[in-house]
This record gives C-alpha cells, structure tokens and sequence, in this order.
C-alpha cells in the first residue's frame, strides 16, 4: 500500500494544469520529433535536452515522460509510412506495417501501433511500479564489487550481444571510455587527457558528445548520401480500427508486452530481439498466417507493443541501479546527473516525490499519446514531406544551439564538430553508436567501483569476487564470451540443436537484420540457460522452430557464428 | 608495390583501425604521465583505467587491421534518407561543414542572430536547396525565433554579438 500511496503523491503532483501542460507539451514535441526522418528516440531526448533545463526537476521530467513515450511512437509512424526505419527497434514493426500502409490499410496499421503502444505502455508502466521497489530493495543490500560485476555486464552486453560485430563494438566502446576518462580525476585530483586544456578540465559534456553523435554525425551521414529521388510516402486519414482488426489486435498487444518487459529490464536488454520473437510467434499462432509478408495487423501490433512494453521495462535497472541499457536511456540517465540527481538504489529514498511524479507522468504521457496522436496522425503523415534540406539543416542548427545553450562556450562547438565527424565516420563503418554512449556514461562510474572494491579489500584483488551476486554475474558474462565456443562445439557433437535452428529461423524471416537478431537471439538464450540452471537453449528453439517455415539457408548462416562480420 | 596499392585499395577502413591505434596510443602516453602515489586509501590509482582502456583501443585496432586486410568490412548505417548506392558526396559534406565552423568563428563576434542565419542558409544550400530568398528569410526568422525564445522563454541570453543595443 506503500507503493500505492507513492503513487497517488505522484499523480497528485504530475496532475497540476502545468506540469499537465508539461507532459502535453512533451508528448507533442516528442512525436513531431520523433516522425522527423533521420531522428530516434535517443536523438529526441538529446537534442530537447537544453530545453528542460531551466525548468526545474520535477516539471522537467514530467516533460521527459512525454518526449520518451512520443518520440517511441513518432519512430513507429515513420517506418510504416516511409518503410525505411531508422533505428534498430522498428526495423520489425515496418516489415508488416508498411505493407499494410500499401494496402490502403494505413489507418488502421498506425491504430494498432498507437493503441497498442497505449496499452503496452500502460501495463509496462504498471510493471514497473511493481517491480522496481524490489529491485531497489535487493538492490540496496549490493555492493561495490556487485554494482561493478554488473556494470561490466551492461557493458559487454552492448558490446558482444547486440549489433553486427563484435569487434567494431569493442572499438566503438573503447573510445566511449576514452571519451568518459577526459577531466580531473575524482580520487586525486589530477588531470587525464586534457592537454593543458582549462576547458576540458571538467570532462566533456554529456549532453554536447550524444548530441554530437546523434544529431550532427546523423546530419552529415545523410548529407553525404542523400536520397535524390523522393520517397514514396502513403497518405494517411485519421486511423481507425475495425471490429475484425481490433479481435486480431488484442492478443498480440499483451503477448508483445510480455516478451518487451524483460527483455527491456534486462541488463543485455533492448527492444531488438522481443520485437523479433514477437513477430515470429505472432507468424506462428496466427489464424491468417498467408498475410504475413503482405500486411498482417499481428505483425504490426505485436511487435509495436514488444517495443513499448521494452521502453517502459528499460526504465527499471536505470532508475534502481542507475544502469541504462539503450541509448535513449543513457541520454536520460545524463539529465538526471546534470540536475544533480543520482539514479540508483537510493533514488527512491532520496527523491522520492521526483520520481514518483515522474513514474506518475509516464501513465499520464501515455494516455496523452493516444488523444493527441490519433487525431494529429494526419499532420505527423504531412510532417515527413518536409523538404530534405530544411530538415537536416534545421537538425544541425537545433543541434548548435542545443549543445552551445549549456554552457555558452564556441569551445563545445568545436567538439561537436569533431565529435560529429567520428559519428560520421562510424556510420560509414559501421561501428555501433550505443556502446560508446555507454562506455562514456558508465566508463567513470565502473572506474569508481572499482576503486571503491579495491579500497575496501586493502588492494587484494579477491575483493572483485567478495559478493555472491558479483560471482553469478562473473559467470553469466564468463557464459557470455564463451558463448561462441559452446555453440561451435554443440553444433559439432549434435548438429541439429539449438543454434543452427536458431539460425534457420533468421534466415527465413524478413527482417533486413538477420544476423543481429540471430546472434541476439541466439545468446539470449544462452543467458536464459544460466538463469534456469536447464538447457533451456534447445527447448526454446524448439519451441520456435515450428514458426521458421523454410529452413533452406539454414547451411549457409551458421558459418559466420562466431566470426568477425556475420 | 602493386599488389601493396592493391591490397589497400577500397580498404580505406584501415583508416579506422589507424585511428583507433592513434586514440589508444594517445591515452597510454597520457596515462604514463600520471604519478601514482602509492596510498592505502586508492590502490587501484589514476593509472589502471586509462591503460586498460589504452590496452583496449590498441587490441582494437590490431583485431580491426587483420579483420579487414582479410576482407571483412563494416557495414554502412541505413536509413530513411540515406541511400547507398552512390558514393560519399563530399559536394555536400564539406560546404555543410563549412558553414559548421562559420557559426562557430562567428558566433561569439556576431552574435547568435547572424552566425545562425550563416548556419541555416549555408547548410539549406549545401543540402541542394535554391530558393536563395525564401532560405534567407527562413534562416533569419528561426535565428530571431531562437534568440527571443531562449532570452524570454528559458532566460537564456544567447550572444547578441554585432546587434547588441538593437536586438
């Protein structure tokens, strides 16, 4: 009841005509942002960052609520009315959603996504009411040699799970942590990486390096490969479902939910992989299995509530441990920090009104999603025939006078610059962007456990292990790296298991990013594994293999596992 | 020589691997400067990270070097507005970064309103727009917008710069 009554002292403070205002003005702006071509989520929030800091922290975050939820939705719209989407975790929703869209049936493939990121959103949220008090419950009894176990996790996850390679991770990691070490030394005082610089003596600015990343590296990336010719971009009325639509709606919203919560709470998390298996159970329990790949709502509607459900579960590990596992989180959890605000266990003790108010805001955002963007989905469809050259234009002048507003100085604009251009240059590469905003973010912090680790064990290195959560953790990254190895030896003594089923069922869906989803899917259910104690590897495999239809390139793909660019 | 040109040819993401090498080499020379006094209080010391974190770039780039030298490649990032097929056009890059560092030689000296009107019209036109008025307008309106928003929306006193006493 506790809980409960948090709760109500949140809505009693999110529901004020002006933090109400707030969130409206959230949720706007963040769907405006987000259907803007070339901007995600995680673009979103850095570049309306600047905005939110005058405000003070509680209407500030209430605004958070909004542009986090808007800018998801915004995503969503964009690849079913365009099909080219432009962040990982609508790669899934477009498959379906667009074909729909060239069906005629955009209306209502943009009302499953809306109501069904309502609901998803609504009982995520929930979700997270529930568990996040547990989780700082168990979280605060933890200690430094734990939170540093854990923030290694974290951070091999993002480098080794998701993305193409796991090389270009490492590389794109190691320069996040570069990035993060710059500035005076918080232990003694003395100065890494600043060149006699004054003005890096303070580290470089969160906000200044993802905007860089995101927005200018963005910027410049599309510039130098614009699209000449115009996109084809579908009209759109008001959406609206049908009866029939709503009957095969219902179930693959919850069922979507129930994949996206925990894989978003995950420390390996992400909305990648739970959209994939949405779209593949929802192919599998279909009654109208023969519309999938020409337009199916489940595809659409199971995948998009994946994502939402994966939004609101990310939400967890970053507000009771401080972790954030994607990019949209990292550039949140680096508001908290410039308000002074420190997430983790304490959080809740510390600030509770805050984040109660914030939590409240998030159900409040989402309801606000669903008014306002059913009416506006016409405007938001109008919104992406916005000339190209304004639009990227507009995006580095925004991105300019955001990173410039913190703190008036031309010097964070030379940085943005030369940031900009290693965003540039890591998207012809094809380095991924998260595990440099991670190793920026949590690179300081994981130094400083681990210093307080080893000052607490006099310097005895067995301090790392002190902890019997520290040494589960040990193994699951130790599972991890030798993931590969395993698989490699599996497949070897009983070729047909878990991974080349696995691998099949990549290659036979659509997705254009069979082989990250594959090894994502792949070692998520290596970690399941652990957390089980059974080989729980084959039977979900074999659970799934039903829904893989054509194994044919089953042959071909297991041959990258493990290998450089698979 | 010719097999050396071309083996690097289309390589050029050894580039990467090179400035990884360049990054890691950076951040251990940095670190080997730093003293350590040894103290019961901070065993760990300035110094451990920064290697490590040295040691990581360098590993980096020597795996990436092979990777690619062996015909491994990175994949290009897609998007809404991005369209592969054809080559990086510097055309556009260069002109967008330039009007970049225009804004910023400008925009302590000039002021926020000019250096900004700079930005906007020069990437509208590097990006392929030629409507040379209605950018100009466009960019000194979202310019005057900003400036009056930030001053009396978020009471934050962009440089006036040239125009002070008029704006």
């Amino acid at each position: 009841m506790d809980i409960l009554s948090s709760l109500m002292g949140g809505f009693a403070t999110a529901l004020t005509p002006m933090n109400l205002l707030y969130a409206l003005i959230g949720v706007i702006l963040g769907t405006a942002v987000g259907v803007l071509p070339g901007i995600g989520p995680a673009m979103t929030v850095a570049l309306l960052l600047p905005v939110t800091y005058v405000l003070e922290p509680t209407s500030a975050f209430i605004m958070f609520a909004g542009i986090y939820y808007g800018g998801m939705y915004g995503g969503s719209t964009t690849s079913i009315l365009l099909n080219t989407p432009g962040e990982s975790s609508s790669v899934v929703t477009a498959i379906e959603g667009n074909k729909m869209a060239k069906a005629g049936r955009a209306a209502q493939a943009l009302a499953t996504a809306a109501i069904g990121s309502f609901v998803a959103g609504t009982i995520g949220t929930t979700l997270l009411v529930v568990v996040t008090p547990i989780v700082v419950e168990f979280a605060v009894s933890l200690g430094s040699p734990s939170y540093f176990a854990i923030m290694m996790l974290a951070l091999l996850a993002v480098t080794a799970v998701l993305g193409a390679s796991r090389l270009r991770g490492c590389a794109s990691l190691g320069l996040g942590l570069a990035i993060g070490l710059v500035g005076i030394d918080s232990v003694t005082g003395q100065r890494r990486l600043t060149f006699g610089q004054p003005l890096l003596a303070d580290g470089l600015d969160i906000v200044v390096v993802a905007v860089a990343i995101f927005a200018v590296g963005e910027a410049l990336w599309v510039a130098a490969h614009l699209r000449r010719t115009p996109l084809q971009i579908i009209p759109v009325g008001r959406p609206w479902m049908g009866k029939q639509d709503w009957k095969r709606s219902w179930k693959p919203w919850l069922r979507g939910t129930a994949f996206g919560f925990p894989f978003g709470a995950l420390p390996a998390g992400g909305a990648e992989i739970p959209t994939f298996l949405s779209y593949v159970t929802e192919k599998r329990l279909s009654k109208h299995p023969e519309e999938f790949g020409k337009g199916a709502i489940e595809g659409v509607a199971g995948p998009e509530a994946a994502n939402n459900a994966a939004a609101a579960g990310t939400l967890t590990p970053m507000l009771a441990l401080g972790l954030p596992t994607n990019a949209t989180a990292a550039v949140m959890l680096a508001a908290f920090t410039q308000f002074g605000i420190q997430p983790g266990p304490f959080l809740f003790a510390n600030e509770g009104p805050l984040v109660w108010a914030l939590i409240a805001s998030l159900f409040i955002g989402n309801t606000l999603l669903l008014l306002v963007n059913l009416p506006l989905a016409p405007v938001w469809a109008k919104l992406l025939r916005l000339p190209r050259p304004y639009l990227y234009a507009g995006i580095l002048f925004f991105a300019t006078l955001g990173a410039y507003s913190v703190n008036l100085q031309a010097f964070d604009l030379m940085v943005l610059l030369v940031l900009g251009g290693l965003g540039f240059l890591m998207r012809r590469y094809g380095l991924p962007v998260l595990p440099l905003i991670l190793g920026l973010i949590l690179g300081p912090r994981v130094e400083g456990q681990l210093r307080k680790t080893l000052q607490l064990s006099a310097g005895d290195v067995s301090g790392l292990w002190s902890e019997p959560i520290a040494i589960i953790v040990y193994i699951i990254i130790a599972l991890i790296l030798l993931w590969p190895l395993l698989a490699k030896v599996l497949r070897r003594v009983r070729p047909r298991t878990a991974a080349p089923v696995a691998f099949a069922e990549a290659a036979s869906a659509p997705a254009a990013r069979d082989s990250v989803a594959a090894q994502g899917s792949v070692t998520a259910q290596g970690t399941s594994t652990t957390a089980n104690g059974a080989p729980a590897a084959g039977t979900a495999a074999d659970q799934e293999s039903p829904a893989t239809g054509t194994r044919h390139a089953a042959d071909a793909t297991p041959a990258n596992h493990g290998q450089e660019k698979s | 020589m010719t097999s050396l040109s071309s083996r690097l040819k289309g390589r050029s993401e050894l580039g990467i691997a090179a400035l990884l090498g360049a990054a890691g080499a950076l951040v251990l020379i940095d670190a080997a400067r730093l003293v350590t006094p040894y103290s019961q209080s901070d065993p760990v010391g300035p110094k451990t990270v920064p290697i490590i974190v040295g040691a990581l770039l360098l590993v980096s780039a020597v795996m990436l070097a092979v990777n690619v030298l062996r015909g491994g490649h990175g994949e290009a990032e897609a998007g809404e507005d991005v369209d592969l097929t054809h080559p990086s056009d510097w055309k556009t890059v260069l002109p967008l970064a330039g009007a970049f560092i225009a804004n910023i030689l400008l925009i302590d000296w000039a002021g926020w309103v000019i250096s900004g009107t700079v930005l906007f019209w020069g990437s509208v036109w590097a990006l392929g727009s030629r409507h040379y008025v209605r950018d100009g307008l466009i960019s000194l309106a979202l310019s005057l917008l900003t400036f009056y928003g930030f001053y009396l929306g978020l009471g934050i006193a962009l440089p006036a710069g040239l125009l002070e006493g008029i704006l």
